[in-house]
């Protein structure tokens, strides 16, 4: 009877998996089966040229460009932003269990806040400081949206650190800030899966760009000019009643899977090197 | 009986939120000799020590009242600097936490975070102190490996030798061999044994046999007090207190 059940079990667990694993390759399959003939060298080496979204010639290296200045950006601005939030709720104000709780609470709720929501405060602080549509704009939003997920990812790692590893450097005579630098590397692989995290979030979100960073045929040589995102484009493109206006969408759906998944390779490998020395 | 106390703990008391963990301790810990602190689980013992470097700061909703006076300096003291008193000391916890580095930085971190820089110098005090620790023959050739592939009592030597590369005056054992194989806890023991010239050590242990080979004095923890505190051979062999007479029973069979 036992031994049924645990079969059953057994077949339910194996279904799920097939059927999460052959989604992914579906989706994968859809946007390579589309987009791979559109994919030619001018989809990624020039901006769009007059009549692009009706069908004419042209790239959109401006997307891609756009993607990645926002999405870097903002990744490293928002690290710079949560990894002393994680410090001092960990390391400084430990014994302020309170702080601590009530930090952790407003980054969960901060963490399930739609990101249309961000854009939509963005788009309120971008009018307040008179700002136009611009690249800055973008960032600004964007880092708003994914400091949340950097808080509380990156805390889940630095909590897990043992105390006693922060006590030896206390007993060595070490400063907080030096037992802070050792718990952080004791962290990294936790820290890499978590820019990974942002990234990802950061680079597929349209949202958030569409009213702040805007949209623009050229690729923005300043912080102030507008910015054009890889969602963006695939939306716009999509949007065409022209079949291979929307097959050019799909091949910018494939740029933008590739470009995360070169980011999940090479963070990976990094990640190994500077781990290497971790408990 | 004891001429030089270099540790003197004074009406010490100690409360974590509500409970009183140590009641109206005092205890001179004799200089250059080794201390063992015995008792049962939970009786106090490693918050003892712990307040001997002030890590016991470090938790919450602790209140210290009293004095420990190292070197005739009340570290409790507002005043007294908590980084240059930990630097007189150094720690081995009940299990090696290596630091996330390599075995020649885990040796220099000590030193690096007080200033020193010298690559001259550290190379010299790192094979000093893995030499003092007996573990430079085994670690030579891989100086620049991380210092967690070592055997776990191969990472206790590696963190004695960290402690003692910041030229403390004592060291605290915090039950350093509990996580120990018997070779390993035999290492650590004889090198107990041969810093006691030079160094003031206290160690907390559940081993009364331990405390009986490497130990001059003993002292009986029990529910938070100091039942007894004397010459080892007395405490184990002819303890005054009924408690500490129970408590070794199970060592005088």
């Amino acid at each position: 009877m036992r031994k049924i059940e645990e079969n059953i079990f057994k077949v339910l667990m194996i279904l799920s998996t097939i059927i999460i694993s052959s989604t992914l390759f579906m989706i994968v399959y859809t946007l390579f089966a589309r987009g791979i003939g559109s994919l030619t060298w001018d989809m990624v080496s020039k901006i769009p040229e007059g009549g692009f979204y009706i069908g004419k010639g042209g790239g959109i290296l401006n997307a891609i460009v756009g993607s990645i200045y926002i999405t870097i950006g903002s990744t490293l601005l928002g690290l710079l932003i949560s990894l002393p939030i994680v410090i001092y709720i960990n390391v400084y104000a430990k014994r302020n269990a309170t702080l601590a709780s009530i930090t952790r609470l407003s980054y969960d709720i901060l963490f399930g806040i739609p990101s249309i929501v961000y854009g939509a405060f963005g788009f309120a602080i971008m009018v307040y400081m008179g700002l136009k549509t611009s690249l800055l704009a973008g960032i600004i939003t964007v880092t708003l949206m994914i400091i949340p997920i950097l808080v509380r990812a990156i805390d889940e790692v630095v909590r897990v650190v043992p105390e006693d590893m922060s006590n030896a450097v206390f007993s060595l005579g070490g400063t907080r800030y030096e037992s802070a630098k050792i718990i952080l590397r004791q962290s990294i692989p936790g820290i890499v899966t978590a820019i990974l995290l942002s990234f990802g979030r950061a680079i597929g979100d349209a949202a958030c760009v569409l009213f702040t960073a805007g949209f623009t045929d050229s690729i923005p040589t300043s912080l102030d000019q507008p910015a054009a995102t890889l969602p963006l484009s695939i939306f716009f493109q999509l949007s065409s009643p022209i079949q291979e206006v929307q097959n050019r969408a799909y091949a910018a759906a494939v740029i933008l899977t590739i470009i995360v998944l070169i980011i999940n390779i090479v963070a990976k490998i990094a990640s190994k090197n500077l781990s290497k020395n971790k408990i | 009986m004891i001429i030089q106390p270099h540790i003197s703990i004074q009406d010490l008391n100690v409360h974590i939120g509500e409970n009183h963990i140590l009641k109206n301790i005092n205890l001179d810990i004799p200089d250059k000799k080794v201390t063992s602190l015995i008792g049962p689980s939970g009786c106090g013992k490693t918050t003892l020590l712990k307040t001997m470097n002030r890590l016991l700061d470090r938790q919450n909703d602790v209140r210290v009242d009293g004095k420990v006076l190292v070197d005739g300096e009340n570290i409790y003291d507002p005043k007294a600097e908590v980084t240059h008193i930990r630097k007189k000391m150094g720690l081995l916890s009940q299990r090696p936490f290596p630091l996330p580095m390599n075995i020649y930085d885990n040796i220099a971190y000590g030193q690096r975070i007080h200033g020193n820089h010298n690559k001259k110098e550290l190379d010299e005090i790192v094979e000093k102190y893995l030499r003092g620790v007996n573990l430079w023959d085994e670690v030579k050739d891989r100086l620049k490996s991380p210092a967690t592939r070592l055997s776990i009592g191969q990472q206790q030597r590696l963190c004695l030798a960290r402690g003692l590369a910041i030229e403390p005056e004592i060291i605290l054992g915090d039950e350093p061999t509990s996580a120990l194989d018997p070779i390993s806890t035999q290492a650590i023991e004889e090198l107990f044994m041969q810093l006691k010239d030079k160094y003031t050590i206290v160690l907390v242990t559940h081993i009364l046999r331990q405390a009986r080979r490497v130990s001059d004095y003993i002292g009986f923890v029990y529910m938070g007090e100091i039942i007894e505190f004397g010459p080892t051979e007395e405490v184990l062999l002819n303890p005054k207190e009924k408690l500490t007479k129970d408590y070794v029973k199970g060592f005088l069979v």
